[in-house]
């Protein structure tokens, strides 16, 4: 009895949790960037304990994990459907990411991990960080100045489209391309790193 | 850099996403695709010249209708495959259908003809080329799917190529339907069938490697 109520508890929390995130999202593919914010902030949270119950072997990957599927949840947000439910997205993309590190490291007897389990992305959340061992601002270095430098204003500095165009001499359509393909290409890299 | 850094920095300035962007992506690609198609058809081998004619008879109806009935099921699970999670649903099930029933009809007709009847009614006057030739004109769409699915995730990138190589495949032999004269059941449930799953191998091999990300 006592059991079944926990595990009721448990199904409602990840609801109102799913019910949350999905929220947030959709108010930051509108171009909310607070609300998105918030919403990869819980995420990053969720796939740090998800990483972590399935890396218990390779603890010093999970940061590094967790990063590299925050940036693709990010260059793929166009591929979420509204009519989706928000768990299997993400789960999709942080097993395909979790597969592809097995794979760079030639653990194909870790592909035997019942990876399939669940879909409870959002069973646990995790946030306490440790520090990632791949240090994105040094692949962001390696990019090209078109795609580099239009990160670094309006990204990290946070200056506007338009303030960028004048800082670079780029054209704004041509700061927003190249902050588009630059995530793109820093996702990439990191591949290439990973093997 | 920290994660908390890494947030901040994606969701900074981040730009609204066009929720029918995925549609509008596919529907171009179909399209370009399509003309391109007919462009390679109509250069290479041309209508077929009794098209008046044939257009009054069933069997050419039925023709256009049994690679249209396989594009549709498999453009649709190419979309599903292109977004990480979608479940495929039951749309599996409609894509061996048409071939069934063509398969079904074809048997038909040979069950119904002389024995020396049956072998030219499933070699047809071309076989050798229908196959390589509906594999040939279905590229140009092969091509524009390859790049519509580039930009989404597929999880499964093998099968997403697969998928999007039978949807072209199918949309091409429509097309080639236009040129083609054969009109026999038996033919069009061998050679048909078999243009269009050269495509198919191509996007599953292709893409294995081509749609990751």
């Amino acid at each position: 009895m006592e059991r079944n109520q926990t595990q009721k508890d448990g199904v409602h929390r990840m609801q109102a949790e799913e019910d949350r995130l999905r929220t947030l999202l959709l108010q930051g593919l509108t171009g909310d960037a607070k609300a998105y914010q918030a919403c990869l902030h819980g995420l990053g949270a969720h796939l740090r304990g998800f990483f972590k119950r399935r890396l218990a072997s390779l603890p010093s990957e999970v940061e590094d994990l967790v990063q590299e599927t925050l940036l693709a949840l990010h260059n793929q947000r166009h591929t979420y459907h509204s009519d989706q439910p928000l768990t299997a997205w993400v789960h999709a993309i942080a097993r395909y990411k979790l597969v592809d590190l097995f794979r760079a490291r030639g653990r194909r007897d870790a592909l035997n991990d019942p990876l399939d389990d669940d879909l409870q992305v959002f069973a646990s959340s995790d946030t306490d960080a440790s520090d990632a061992r791949r240090d994105l601002s040094r692949l962001l270095e390696q990019l090209p100045d078109h795609q580099r430098l239009p990160i670094v204003h309006m990204k990290l500095e946070g200056l506007s489209v338009i303030e960028t165009a004048q800082a670079t001499g780029m054209s704004e359509s041509a700061v927003k391309v190249g902050v588009h393909r630059g995530l793109k290409a820093l996702a990439v890299l990191i591949g290439i790193q990973t093997v | 850099m920290k994660t908390d850094d890494l947030i901040a920095m994606l969701a900074s300035g981040v730009s609204p996403v066009d929720a029918h962007a995925t549609r509008k992506r596919f529907q171009s690609a179909l399209t370009w695709g399509v003309l391109g198609a007919l462009g390679v058809m109509l250069s290479g081998y041309g209508v077929r010249q009794d098209l008046a004619q044939a257009a009054a008879l069933p069997t050419f109806w039925v023709k256009l209708a049994f690679p249209l009935a396989i594009a549709i099921p498999a453009m649709l699970l190419t979309l599903r495959l292109s977004r990480p999670g979608m479940p495929l649903g039951k749309a599996w099930m409609a894509l061996p259908l048409p071939w069934l029933v063509i398969a079904v009809m074809a048997i038909a007709t040979l069950t119904n003809s002389s024995p020396d009847e049956r072998v030219p009614l499933v070699m047809g006057s071309n076989w050798l080329s229908c196959a390589f030739n509906i594999a040939w004109v279905s590229a140009p769409v092969l091509l524009g799917m390859f790049w519509a699915i580039k930009g989404m995730a597929p999880t499964r990138p093998a099968l997403a190529g697969a998928c999007g190589g039978l949807a072209s495949a199918a949309a091409g032999a429509v097309v080639y339907a236009l040129h083609c004269p054969e009109m026999q059941m038996p033919f069009l449930a061998v050679w048909y069938m078999l243009g269009m799953l050269i495509p198919t191998a191509v996007g599953a091999v292709v893409g294995a490697k081509l749609l990751r990300w």
